[in-house]
């Protein structure tokens, strides 16, 4: 017996609601992020995930009081990203109760915010989320690269070597999420999760894709990742968080139940 | 005054920033004859009933905060005399020594080391292992202890660490975890109680944890 796979659901908030979009269009409303975060707590997630999707940063303010709102009930780690631009940004998350930043386009434009992260806080709160696409055709080695934008935006950066490098400045976990996969419910991008989570010696949480519990089997037992995050299959009540951790047991996966 | 019937619980800030967890899981383990202050006032750590010494970030500029905000007497003084719990990094500075920062010598009061899983970490079948050890694993209760109180031996609590701790008293330490080797998790002397895993996220029974420290009238 030992370190349990983690299952984390993921809340995708905007403008003070949980949403969910395919591919980032065509959103659903899914509820008070309060609320929601309450009753995954109460399911048994292991962690929760809070992503700010707010285009503007007006509603920054909006954010920190519900992840203080969050943090003062449930008692579980809690990951905030979106957004997260500065240390200062990172401050006010912490000091209202996350216990991980994520940082994603920040660390595109500028890798030495993440070694200063993670030297002011601290490697274990500091999560690099990386969007990545499969770039190479059929019958040509694999090959990921970086998107920026939800997607939009190439970067020319290998996805692999991308995380590499993350993870030498200083960043305590990978979340990585397949653009080509995410809201497909089509499951997880099995070959750069492996080929990241093989590649790097922090923790890696697969996400992008995920459409039943075999999805997070896999994502574990092919992925090789150490969490799966999902957000819609929670969300509108298809499954619970328990239903999925007897699965991933039964698939002979340590969980924690 | 009705100030005079509740204890105090003091969570040392060392000025190291994200305390916000540990009090609001106190809080919510607490009955409302308890006051939890979060302070780095050594008088206030003093009056306290109870201390809890959290940890947050690096060994060294731990250590280095510590002793800067002059809290080293206060510290000692409460590991003297009162219930005092230690938790993750906190467990690590009460060691006489830290591999971490390249090295960093503690507070000594339990004697044994931090030492790094490294980054080339196995399971005893060869399998990598992702350092930090990070989330749910199973403690197993090496002792009975007040603290264990209602919770179940195996029960799972969450960790984030990239060292672990080496005791050199055996008959210390009250519990243990696997990853790759077991390690001590949870070491206990007289009315000090530390452990590397963080009660404040381990949902029921971490919750169970902190209640249990606030009724603790410090005897093992």
């Amino acid at each position: 017996m030992g370190l349990a796979k983690r299952i984390i659901p993921c809340l995708d908030v905007d403008n003070g609601r949980v949403v969910k979009g395919v591919q980032f269009v065509d959103i659903r409303d899914a509820g008070d992020p309060v609320e929601v975060a309450k009753r995954y707590n109460e399911q048994g997630a292991d962690e929760i995930t809070f992503l700010d999707i707010t285009a503007s940063s007006d509603d920054r303010e909006t954010t920190v009081h519900m992840v203080e709102a969050i943090a003062a009930e449930v008692f579980i780690p809690l990951t905030v990203g979106g957004g997260i631009r500065t240390c200062e940004d990172i401050r006010r998350m912490l000091n209202a109760g996350a216990d991980k930043v994520g940082i994603n386009t920040a660390a595109v434009f500028n890798p030495e915010f993440v070694r200063e992260a993670a030297e002011r806080f601290g490697s274990q709160c500091i999560v690099v989320a990386i969007d990545a696409k499969k770039v190479s055709a059929e019958g040509e080695p694999d090959k990921w690269e970086i998107f920026t934008h939800g997607g939009r935006k190439p970067t020319g950066l290998d996805a692999v070597e991308w995380a590499k490098k993350m993870v030498d400045l200083g960043a305590g976990e990978i979340l990585l999420t397949s653009m080509d996969r995410d809201g497909t419910k089509n499951g997880f991008d099995l070959g750069v999760t492996r080929a990241i989570s093989e590649a790097v010696h922090v923790p890696v949480i697969a996400s992008g894709g995920v459409g039943n519990l075999q999805h997070l089997v896999d994502g574990v037992t092919e992925g090789k990742a150490d969490a799966v995050l999902a957000a819609s299959i929670f969300h509108f009540g298809e499954y619970s968080i328990q239903e999925a951790k007897e699965t991933m047991q039964a698939a002979g996966i340590e969980m924690r139940l | 005054m009705s100030t005079q019937t509740k204890s105090t619980v003091a969570v040392i800030d060392y000025g190291m920033g994200n305390l916000h967890s540990v009090a609001k899981a106190l809080e919510h383990a607490a009955d409302e004859n308890t006051e939890i202050v979060v302070t780095s006032d050594p008088a206030v750590i003093d009056a306290a009933d109870r201390v809890l010494l959290p940890g947050v970030g690096a060994i060294r500029d731990c250590i280095a905060e510590i002793k800067a905000q002059g809290l080293i007497p206060v510290i000692q003084k409460a590991m003297a005399e009162k219930p005092f719990l230690a938790i993750c990094v906190g467990i690590q500075s009460l060691m006489a020594h830290s591999e971490e920062n390249g090295g960093v010598d503690c507070l000594n009061h339990f004697e044994g080391n931090a030492l790094f899983f490294g980054n080339d970490h196995k399971d005893v079948d060869g399998t990598k292992l992702k350092v930090p050890h990070m989330g749910w694993n199973q403690v197993t209760q090496t002792m009975n202890h007040p603290l264990w109180e209602g919770i179940e031996s195996g029960a799972r609590f969450y960790f984030v660490h990239s060292y672990y701790i080496v005791a050199t008293n055996k008959d210390e330490v009250a519990g243990t975890c696997n990853y790759g080797h077991d390690f001590c998790v949870a070491l206990a002397r007289d009315n000090v109680f530390a452990v590397q895993f963080h009660p404040e996220k381990s949902h029921k029974d971490g919750l169970q944890l902190y209640k249990n420290f606030i009724h603790w009238d410090g005897k093992p």
